[in-house]
């Protein structure tokens, strides 16, 4: 990768970030009411089969250390402020990844009394992940459709 | 004295753990009372993936059901389907054909074996035993494949419909099974030799979490948990359902109640799955799949039906007012049992046994989250085993009395007075 010295260090620095955060974006995962498939399915992504780690993606603990946040399941009455508050915790530029089909619209789940409805009703989501659950190979692309949208930004 | 109650109370704190867990893939909330590193006390919260499923099936119509009760949990998936199946057909009086029946059955064990291995990886992974966990995981992937050509999904399959299965097995599949099967085998062979010999393994497991059999029958565990602790406590044999009668199961059981006993139970367990797959695949009953007719309205009365889910016992309750939408549809899911003797087993344990011993149980907080409301306070009371036997018996006799089971006419009259607490657990 070519820096431009005549650009402010700021740019230079901006542009050391985007380049690590492309190359090993970390994960955290939260499931906010789901039905334990798609996290299942997340799970599997980073075993030998699929082996998203090749990537570089990391799964780990902390919204402290995640660049990245995967959300599984509509949000229920519950979740929702435990949602809130780690999307709150992690350090900015962050991005959301919404898997299954309950993520993105409530699914099987629409009109149940505990739930209120789906991930970006509470928080900003970047990619959506169709399926119930999605296949491990759509994860897969859905984490590397975020990477492409990172890197044009 | 003084000081030493104060040092005393100055070493006792809670540590927090949940509901983002890295551990738990699933919200549940604990608090861990702990004195040095020993935990004093324990506490659970649930309900963070508590969705209102049970009042959602009162707004969809029979069929709807399936697809939604299906979805409770996404790892044993099949078997929540095939108890709501169960309980319908029986309301509507009919029964799936021999064939279909069978296929429940296979389906359901090749659940139990990608339920099992699954856990197998959970549990190392909470061992700190990474590779174990990324060869389970490997190898969960051939029953995967096994399910996804049988049913065209990984998760969630759909097998069941109302009146039988939807997926016949072909011969093509049958071999494919086969093979799939053998490859496992070795492989289960494989892992219940790691965990009962290899040394750092066993100092996790061995003798931790220790559960006698008098313990369980109190707890009211379930499932391989109880199994394990030399309690035969499995649908299955006791009351069989599906096919389980022309395709029996022999149960697995271990005396030592141990972490170990519970690898060992569930793994053992694997191979009387493979065993009964092979004999289904060989002896599958010929005709119809489905029903040629299944009513959409179902006839008024209650029925029960219980299931052995890899975890254990699942029970559901379905009440028909003869209308197309269920009136009332009650679940209960076998961690939401089990859940009782994490918090007892801890107690005097080391804060790092904690997650071995939560994770022995399989716990599913999906399926957990039933809403159950329990009272504290000045009507709270327990209830013994004989007053609550007693009190269904009293139930059922009476209605029987009455002219059978009817819709609308049932009259909680015969029934002693029922402390609010269970009157609200029952209808949340
Ligand atoms: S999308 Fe499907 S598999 Fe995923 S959480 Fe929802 S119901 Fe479960």
């Amino acid at each position: 990768m070519t820096l431009n010295l005549a650009q402010s260090w700021q740019d230079a620095l901006d542009k050391v970030r985007t380049w690590a955060r492309l190359n090993s974006p970390w994960l955290i995962h939260y499931n906010s009411g789901s039905c334990n498939g798609c996290d299942i399915e997340i799970l599997a992504t980073l075993t030998p089969r699929y082996d998203v780690e090749r990537l570089g993606v990391k799964l780990q603990g902390s919204p402290r250390h995640a660049d990245v946040l995967i959300c599984t399941g509509p949000v229920t009455r519950q979740s929702k402020d435990r949602l809130r508050r780690i999307y709150e915790q992690m350090p900015e530029p962050k991005f959301v990844i919404a898997v299954g089909s309950c993520a993105i619209s409530g699914g099987a789940f629409q009109g149940c009394y505990n739930v209120i409805g789906h991930i970006d009703e509470v928080i900003p989501v970047d990619v959506y992940v169709p399926g119930c659950p999605p296949r491990p190979e759509a994860i897969i692309d859905g984490v590397v459709k975020l990477l492409q949208k990172i890197g044009k930004q | 004295m003084h000081t030493n109650e104060h040092t005393q109370k100055a070493e006792t704190f809670i540590v927090p753990i949940g509901p983002q867990h890295p551990a738990l893939r699933e919200p549940g909330h604990f608090e861990f009372t702990i004195e040095g590193e020993i935990v004093t006390a324990a506490s659970v919260r649930l309900g963070y993936a508590h969705r209102g499923i049970e009042k959602g099936t009162e707004s969809r119509n029979w069929v709807q059901n399936l697809y939604m009760l299906e979805r409770i949990c996404g790892i044993c998936s099949h078997i929540h389907a095939t108890a709501y199946c169960l309980g319908v057909e029986q309301l509507a009086g009919v029964e799936a054909p021999p064939r279909a029946q069978a296929i429940r059955e296979m389906v359901a064990e090749l659940e139990r074996t990608h339920s099992h291995l699954l856990w197998l990886g959970e549990a190392a992974h909470e061992a700190g035993f990474e590779t174990l966990f990324m060869y389970a995981w490997r190898d969960r992937e051939t029953v995967m494949d096994i399910l996804e050509a049988l049913t065209g999904n990984r998760v969630n399959y759909s097998a069941n419909l109302l009146g039988g299965v939807k997926y016949d097995v072909t011969g093509e599949q049958a071999s494919k099974i086969e093979q799939g099967l053998d490859y496992l085998e070795e492989r289960t062979r494989h892992y219940l030799d790691v965990v009962t010999s290899d040394p750092v393994f066993i100092q996790r497991t061995r003798g931790i979490g220790v559960m006698t059999a008098v313990q369980a029958d109190r707890l009211g565990v379930v499932g391989p948990t109880a199994r394990a602790s030399g309690v035969v406590r499995d649908v299955r044999v006791e009351a069989p359902y599906a096919a389980y009668t022309a395709f029996p199961i022999t149960p697995v059981l271990a005396q030592a109640g141990d972490l170990e006993a519970r690898f060992v139970v569930r793994l053992r367990e694997l191979f009387e799955s493979y065993g009964v797959i092979r004999r289904i695949l060989a002896n599958l009953p010929p005709g119809e799949l489905v029903l040629k007719r299944m009513p959409r309205r179902i006839k008024a009365g209650e029925a029960i039906s219980r299931v052995e889910a890899p975890r254990g016992e699942l029970f559901y309750f379905i009440r028909s007012n003869g209308s197309d939408t269920p009136d009332r549809v009650k679940v209960r899911t076998p961690t939401l049992c089990n859940m009782a003797s994490v918090l007892t087993l801890t107690v005097g344990r080391h804060l790092a046994d904690v997650p071995m011993i939560l994770v022995g149980i399989d716990p599913c907080f999906s399926c957990n989250d039933r809403g159950l409301v329990l009272k504290r306070g000045a009507d709270h009371e327990h209830w013994t085993w004989d007053r609550l036997r007693q009190i269904g018996l009293d139930y059922y006799a009476g209605e029987r009395g009455s002219g059978g089971v009817g819709g609308t006419s049932i009259s909680p009259a015969p029934l002693p007075p029922c402390p609010p607490a269970l009157l609200t657990g029952m209808h949340v």
